[in-house]
Parts: structure tokens; sequence; C-alpha cells
């Protein structure tokens, strides 16, 4: 199988502390991951190290079919590669119109001077409106973001990194603070999401990562400590260990 | 197109009301009506429009985009300059030339402008031109360098600062530090601007002798009211659309502009370039009017001012820019002019000359804290918006963030 993203034994330490260690992680380019782990395993290190947030000690990040190296890369430029993240707490332009929300995550060139000349059409209007009937906001378009409510906001990032159509999307506690229902939505949401394009979703609840049916990597301590079905992983003893303690 | 849009009912409304009162500032002067304008009130007039542009300028790279610059007066003063050198220039050429009428031999090139250098610098000891006055004699040229000197020195400034990731408190810092290193810079006689002395009688233009000043002052108003309606238009257009989505989400959380995949920095630099290139023809247009421009002009405290007017007016609104900048600085040229009567305390007398200053801090102490939104803020009582209800939080994580009351639903 290709892969798309392929971690290559990355460290990083912040101030002694040794956040990723000698980490390694590869995903095919229709694939959906669910990572887990403890808190303080390197999860959210992770995603900053692959969207260049954060720069690491050692170790190389490749990206696509020419393997692209993703560390020379500022953040935009690797966004516009085609890696979209979605943050914890939910991270959108409250005082925008949903509307003005989703038609900046548009996949549209994006330097200054285009951006300044750029009229929407008719086509991007409606690509606003199918991604806002896709996460359930059709009604709400003129509306500005910041009245939303939490479980909206989620769904209307989600949205955003649709229309960014990357094609690995970095998904960070997608069901954090939702109900039964708009979790199954949000599960649906990237379901279908992944038969298209690679999805990683860290994620601290079982349940929704069983929903996700998916391969599940766990993280401890910066390194990856075992792969495979959630089954398999939890039956592990040291991952056992891990999340429960001596 | 621009018209059937309700999103531009203000832009309408603005241009309407800016033609109305030009117009009727024009038919009230001396050159035109019956003389209930003053020339000098016009003159003060028209600088008030000019300031009302560089405020636009301001707002656009403060309200909009989150950049607190207070440097950008630096750049204003910096298109006076640019233009008043040719003023100065052309001018006193005129006259040299005039004083060799009567002479038998005609003067050589050389002799013109060996003159013109010991009428301007004679004040500050030095006889030659100096290097940087080399297209002084050209009209166009200097008015290139109105544009070319305040854009140049904002890319490199800018460039250099927000390729480092230098932001908030910092970047202000910074901005200050420059428009005091360029006051400190004019204030040598040296620099060849003349020093502390500046560049003056920029009010009589050359060739224009014949001219009255109360004509020349009513074209200079409404090449200003012209300016500020296209530095209206745009900048309206700059923020409205996508390019004005992006700003306002570089303002509010830049890193979630960035993992969008803009080029963050690629934008600030446009606005805050965008912003000095109009600043500097503001700064063209308003020194003739004053007729003098000297280093304290671009002393640190006049872009402090200008941030004092956005934020008067109400920041993020272009329209509050305009209003900040037009209600303060006459407020501040009736209190500072000496005709605002003091008040006597019995104890104490309060002369307005001494405490406007005061007036106005205290004011906009007052504004911040309880009237965010600025004068601003009253259209949108009048029109039925509200504040969103968040429990004070800001809109957004960054420092320059819009704040909840700032905001409408």
């Amino acid at each position: 199988m290709s892969t798309l993203l392929e971690v290559q034994g990355v460290s990083v330490t912040f101030d002694g502390f040794r956040a990723i260690n000698n980490l390694s992680f590869a995903i095919g380019p229709a694939e959906m991951r669910a990572i887990i782990g403890p808190n303080g395993a390197g999860k959210t290190t992770f995603m900053d190290i692959v969207t260049g947030k954060t720069r690491p000690d050692s170790g190389n990040v490749l990206w696509g079919e020419r393997s692209v190296s993703l560390l020379r890369l500022s953040e935009s430029q690797i966004a516009q590669a085609g890696i979209g993240r979605k943050f914890q707490r939910p991270t959108v332009f409250e005082d925008q119109l949903v509307s003005e929300n989703l038609m900046m995550a548009l996949r549209r060139p994006r330097n200054p001077l285009a951006v300044l000349f750029f009229r929407p059409a008719r086509a991007d209007h409606a690509r606003v409106a199918e991604l806002a009937a896709e996460i359930g906001l059709a009604d709400l378009l003129g509306r500005k973001a910041g009245e939303l409510s939490h479980g909206q906001k989620q769904w209307l990032e989600i949205g955003m990194l649709l229309a960014q159509e990357p094609r690995l999307l970095l998904v960070d506690e997608p069901a954090a603070g939702m109900t039964l229902a708009e979790r199954e939505h949000t599960t649906r949401l990237l379901v279908e999401a992944a038969k298209t394009r690679a999805v990683v979703v860290v994620e601290h609840d079982m349940d929704f990562v069983r929903r996700l049916d998916c391969r599940v990597t766990v993280l401890h301590e910066g390194a990856v400590l075992a792969e495979g079905s959630l089954d398999f992983v939890t039956q592990n003893p040291q991952v056992i260990e891990v999340y429960l303690g001596r | 197109m621009i018209a059937f849009n309700p999103r531009n009912t203000s832009l309408l409304i603005f241009l309407g009301l800016l033609v109305i009162f030009t117009v009727a500032v024009t038919l009230m002067s001396e050159a035109y009506g019956p003389g209930l304008v003053s020339t000098s009130f016009v003159k003060t007039l028209g600088k008030t429009l000019c300031l009302c542009l560089v405020a636009l300028a301001m707002d656009v790279v403060w309200g909009y985009t989150g950049i607190l610059s207070l440097g950008h007066f630096a750049f204003f003063g910096l298109g006076g300059y640019m233009i008043g050198m040719w003023l100065m220039y052309a001018r006193t050429e005129d006259i040299v030339i005039a004083s060799f009428a009567n002479s038998p031999l005609p003067p050589t090139p050389e002799e013109i402008v060996t003159g013109i250098a010991t009428q301007i610098f004679g004040v500050v000891g030095a006889s030659e031109l100096p290097p940087i006055w080399v297209f002084a004699h050209s009209f166009w040229a200097q008015m290139a360098l109105v544009v070319l000197v305040p854009g140049v020195l904002a890319l490199v400034f800018g460039w250099l600062a927000f390729r480092s990731r230098v932001t908030g408190v910092y970047l202000s810092i910074l901005t200050q530090a420059m428009t005091l290193a360029l006051a400190l810079w004019l204030f040598q006689n040296d620099s060849g601007l003349r020093g502390n002395n500046g560049l003056s009688g920029l009010q009589n233009l050359p060739g224009a002798d014949a001219i009255p000043q109360s004509l020349i002052s009513i074209w200079f108003f409404w090449a200003s009211a012209a300016a500020l309606a296209a530095g209206y238009l745009l900048f309206h257009w700059v923020v409205s659309g996508k390019f004005g989505s992006v700003l306002r989400g570089i303002r509010d959380d830049e890193a979630r502009v960035r993992f969008l995949g803009y080029p963050v920095e690629g934008f600030k630099l446009f606005v805050f370039t965008l912003t000095a290139v109009v600043a500097g023809l503001a700064g063209a247009l308003y020194y003739p009017q004053a007729g003098i421009i000297n280093p304290a002009e671009v002393a640190p405290i006049a872009s402090v001012y200008l941030a004092v007017w956005v934020a008067i007016g109400g920041r993020g609104r272009l329209y509050g820019a305009v209003i900040g900048a037009a209600f303060v600085s006459l407020v501040s040229s009736w209190f500072t002019g000496g005709r605002a009567p003091d008040v006597n305390l019995g104890f104490a007398t309060i002369q307005w000359v001494d405490w406007w200053l005061i007036v106005l801090g205290l004011s906009f102490v007052a504004v911040t804290i309880l009237a965010p939104k600025g004068i601003g803020g009253l259209f949108d009582a009048f029109q039925g918006l509200r504040t969103p209800d968040r429990k004070g939080a800001p809109l957004g994580p960054d420092e320059g963030a819009l704040q909840e009351k700032e905001a409408v639903k």
C-alpha cells in the first residue's frame, strides 16, 4: 500500500521533557486511523509537528507520492499541500458569518492578490450551501459563527476542513462535548470523508473510537506502543498497564 | 453593481454626505460664496479630511487586521516631506530667477541652483543642495516619492517584523521606535531636510502668486475630499469580500488562518504597505494646507493620537475612523486654538490649551471602558444591533482580537 504521510523517527524535546521520542507513523491515501493514548502521550504534539507548528529536533516527515519533506514548509504551505487540521477546542471565526467561514476555507488560490480580486462565483456559493447542508447548518448560513452551539461549531469546523479538500485530515477530539446524536452525525461525516482521503482522529473516548471502526495507534510517552484493531490493542498488556496503571 | 447591495448602505450614505458637505462648504466659502466660512477654516476642514484619510488607513491596519501600528503618522509625515521638497524648491527657484531679472548677465543653471540652495539651507548654515534633493526640481518625481518612500519603508520594516512573527504590543513598540528614530533623524541639521526648521512656505504654490489663497484653499479642500472618497472606496473594496474575511480572521485568530493555508505574513505586509502609501498621500495633501512641516509632526505621540481617533470613532468600521478623526481633531483645534473660554473655578482657572490633553486622555479611557464601540456604536444602537453575550470573552485568542463589546450580533 502506498503511503500519503510518513513520519520517520521524529523526536522533540521541550525544556528537557521529551514529548515525542523516536516516533514513526504512516498512513495511506484513503484510510481512517484513530490515535489514542493517555494525557501527555504526545498526541497533540504529533499533530503540531505534522502541521508545521512545532519543528522536531530530529527525524523526518515525508508527504505525498514525491515524498516531500514537510519540515521545510511553513504552516500555510503545509495546509496548501493538503493537510487540514481541526483543533480540540472549536476554533471558528466567531465574528464572521457561517457562510464567510466556509467561503474562506474553500479551496481557492490563497495568495493576497488572488484573494483581493476573488469574488465568489455561483459554483462557490453552491459549494458552500452543499457543505452547510452536509454539516446540518444550512439554515444558519447567515448567522455569526459565535452564535452557534458548541456542537454546531465543531461541525462548522469539520465543514471548513472538508471545504479545504485536504488529502489528510487531522482531527483532535471531534466528539468532545457532543450529545449522543451529535456524535453519530460526526462519525458519519468522518467515515464518509475517509472513503476518499486519509483521516487521523485523536480521541479519548473509546466508544467513539469503536464506532469509527478503524485501525488504532496507541501512543505512550511520545512513541507508538501498539497498533492494530481496537480489540487487538486493548488486549495488549502494555496498553492495559498504561491506561489502568498498576 | 455596488448600489444594490445592502452591505454598501454605509458606503453610499458616507459618499453622499461627503458630497453634500463639500458643496456646502464651497458655497459658503470666500472664493465661491458669501464668505461665511473663512479661508483659514476652509484650510482646517481640508486638513481634517486628510486626517480622516490617514485614520481610515489606521482603521484598516488596526481595526480590521489587528496590527496596532503606532507608526503610521511617520508615513503621513514622509509624504508631506516629499511633496514639501518640491514645493519649496520650485517656489525658491521662482524667487531666485526673479532676483536675477535685473542683473546684466543671464544666470547660469549652476548659479540658479546655488542660489536656491543658499536660500533654502542658509538657515542651517549650508549652501549646497543635499543629495536627497536630487529630484526636488521635478513635481512628478517627488509625487512618485510620496508613494515610494513610505511604501518602501513600510515594506522593509513590515517584512522584517512580520517575518519574525513579532505581534501585539511588541510590534507596537517597534513601530513607535521607527517613528521616533525618523523624528530624531529629521531633527538633525545634516539630515538634509532643514533640521528642526522643517520645510516652510508650503502654502505658496509655485507660479501661483496671482491666485488668492481663498481659491487655492478651496481647491485643496476639493482634492482632500476627493482623496478621502477614493480612499474610502478603496478600503471598502479591500475589507469587503474574502480579503476582508481573511483580515478579520488574522485579527481574531492568526494561527487558525495559517492552518487554513493563508500566508498570514504576506497579507499583513500587503495591508501594512498599502495603508502606509495611503497615509503618505494623505500627508502630501495635508502639509501644503498646513504650510509647514517639521520633525515634531512625526513624533511618536502623533501616531498614538491616530489610534485614539480610531478608538473614539469605533474601530473595525470605516466610517467610525472618519468620525473619530474629524470629531477629535476639530474639537482639539477648538480647545487648543485659544477660542474655548477659560473656566474659573475660584481656586484655579482651567485654561483649555493646557487642560485639553487631559480631557482627551480621560475621554479615551472612558470610551475604552464604557463604550468600546466608540461613536460608531451609536449607529448600531440606532439600527437595533446588539452585542453578543459571551460573558466578556473576546472573539478570538489574539491580543488584537475584537472584544465582545465591540461586536454586533
